[in-house]
């Protein structure tokens, strides 16, 4: 059995007996061919992780200390997590409704079909790789000389902007984190909106059920658990969100990638050390009560998507 | 029949052009942007942007286009000779260890990217000292940050293909391991590989959080340093990066499609990154989740 460094050198090896053995007669050869990948993530998934995480319990020589954790209670520091969870949880339940809305509008589709193509395309590119170029989108958009501020101002003489440039601050962040939002409801909901029976709407109406009645005891609650697992991953995705603040929230640091930023670019932000990996510690066990949370529903929503 | 379940004809309508127009504005809005000469429209900006007389006020721009297509080259690389080979390996000899694996592959889009690089900061550290601060290392960090959507795409294409087979035919036939993986099982699994590497590209062309915090240059730093000084060029450049990587998702949609003998399953997971979710094989996937840093 020579599955062994081949599989990640190329080169050839022994080749005695034949391949199909029961898999409990693992080889050591055939595990050497794990140890590149796993050293690889090793080195930069878990270690990073562990530094990150681990980094908020030493002090800058190295003895280990709670101190650090107060910095979690600190007023502008608790500001932070507060705007971060308020802008998830805002831009979360808007992308969820508008998403899952699109995505009514879908049924019925061809999978393989020019609109689905397209719109799957568009969701992807906005959900997945904006982030820089989304905060600029929106600058060209509702920026100081943006299309829309321009135009309201000028046909309507509405200035957006009376109260301060609220763009290049925390409220300027929920229209482009709804803008990346929408489209991942839509990429994330779709397959179980699509997974939805046909047969079950024919049952209703041969029954005597009405539209309304088969969306109310039948579509809706097979539909609520896939519907909130997404919206935990959106309030994920938000939560975790960095580019597209960083390139338009140019004044002060409102949310807790940006806090991080700062701490990061600076060692003694509110003169505490090691603030970075206090704040990445909160934002970890954030994500995995969250990430937790996903999993457990989305066991349960996979039940109808069979 | 599911026609009965969707709305009709006019709702659908509508709300495709209520959504898809909003949706539409900002990307109007940027293409208006870069038009814009004085109180009229013209192509100046992105004339300006091309003018060879320009370069070095744009040189950032290209400067850090290079070097994203550099880390995209040497992130494919990863995808392809690191990770679609231990997949393999997975597959043919320790399918117990799939689970795990799997666990193992999505992790990062559980953790921030803003997370990871405070992480990543004293290790670059060290990878500076020892193999100087060449961009391309910078490739290693995102080989982590691709490793969830490349091991969709390339899952889709194992799992609908019978790789323990065909590797049995072909060992039988006297292929070394090696003919087996390259002439064998890579062109069966060409269609994830390709969406793998595809989507590795868009990936690497839109990722920012990394770079910017430890202090590479690549487009999208590029991108805003660019942006303080003149705002058309950075919204030109977006632009066609947003395009770009449209029109990837859409090859690589395409590309999933040709593979006619495939099962819908693989087909679906090469089309869309986040397709995935579509297997009932894995209900506990949180592979969804978009990747905005």
């Amino acid at each position: 059995m020579a599955i062994t460094a081949p599989l990640t050198s190329g080169a050839e090896s022994n080749h005695s007996g034949s391949a199909r053995r029961p898999a409990a007669r693992v080889s050591v050869p055939a595990f050497l061919g794990l140890v590149p990948f796993a050293a690889y993530v090793l080195l930069f998934l878990a270690l990073p992780t562990l530094l990150a995480v681990l980094s908020g319990f030493f002090t800058e020589d190295g003895t280990f200390t709670l101190d650090n954790l107060a910095a979690l209670a600190d007023p502008v520091i608790l500001r932070a997590f507060a705007n971060s969870i308020g802008l998830s949880l805002l831009t979360a339940v808007v992308g969820a409704v508008v998403g899952a809305l699109a995505c009514y509008a879908m049924l019925g589709l061809a999978e393989d079909g020019r609109v689905r193509g397209i719109v799957d395309g568009a969701s992807g590119v906005l959900a997945q790789f904006g982030g820089v170029m989304l905060a600029f989108a929106f600058i060209a958009t509702i920026g100081v000389q943006g299309l829309v501020t321009v135009w309201l101002r000028d046909t309507f003489g509405i200035d957006i902007f009376v109260n301060g440039a609220w763009i290049y601050d925390l409220p300027g962040l929920v229209l482009p984190y709804i803008y990346f939002q929408v489209p991942l409801m839509v990429i994330t909901f779709m397959p179980a909106m699509a997974a939805l029976r046909p047969q079950w709407a024919e049952a209703n109406l041969t029954l005597g059920g009405s539209t309304g009645g088969f969306w109310l005891r039948i579509g809706i609650p097979v539909l609520a658990p896939s519907f909130a697992a997404s919206l935990l991953l959106l309030f994920a995705n938000a939560f975790s969100s960095y580019a597209t603040a960083a390139a338009l929230a140019s004044q002060g640091s409102q949310i807790v990638p940006l806090q991080i930023r700062a701490a990061l670019v600076s060692e003694t932000v509110l003169g505490r050390e090691n603030l970075a990996g206090t704040l990445a510690l909160g934002m970890v066990v954030i994500m995995a009560i969250v990430m937790w949370g996903y999993s457990i529903i989305q066991r349960r929503a996979a039940r109808w998507q069979r | 029949m599911s026609a009965r379940l969707g709305p009709g004809r006019t709702a659908r309508t509508v709300i495709g052009v209520v959504i898809g127009g909003l949706f539409a504005i900002p990307i109007i809005a940027m293409v208006e942007f870069t038009l814009r000469d004085g109180d009229g429209h013209s192509l100046a900006h992105w004339a300006a942007l091309f003018d060879p007389e320009n370069a070095r006020q744009y040189a950032p721009i290209w400067l850090g286009l290079g070097n994203s297509l550099v880390l995209a080259v040497v992130a494919i690389g990863i995808v392809l000779l690191l990770l679609a080979p231990t997949m393999i390996l997975i597959t043919l000899r320790f399918p117990r260890l799939r689970r795990a694996f799997e666990f193992v592959v999505l992790l990062p889009i559980s953790i921030p990217a803003i997370v990871l690089v405070v992480g990543l900061a004293p290790i670059y550290l060290v990878i500076g000292r020892t193999f100087g601060t060449g961009i391309w290392s910078l490739a290693f960090a995102y080989g982590i940050t691709v490793l969830p959507y490349a091991y969709r795409a390339i899952q889709g294409s194992i799992d609908a293909t019978d790789v323990r087979t065909l590797a049995e035919a072909a060992r039988s036939l006297g292929a070394g391991w090696g003919a087996v993986l390259t002439r064998v099982l890579a062109p069966n699994l060409r269609p994830g590989l390709l969406a793998a590497a595809l989507i590795s590209v868009a990936v690497v062309l839109g990722e920012f959080t990394i770079a910017s915090l430890l202090g590479r240059q690549n487009l999208q730093t590029a991108l805003v340093v660019v942006s303080k000084q003149d705002t058309y060029a950075a919204i030109i450049v977006s632009l066609l990066a947003l395009v770009f990587a449209f029109v990837l998702l859409v090859v690589i949609r395409l590309a999933g499609r040709t593979q006619g003998s495939a099962p819908r399953t693989a087909r679906r997971a090469a089309t869309a990154p986040s397709a995935r979710a579509e297997s009932p094989s894995d209900p506990s996937d949180p592979s969804r989740k978009g990747n905005n840093t």
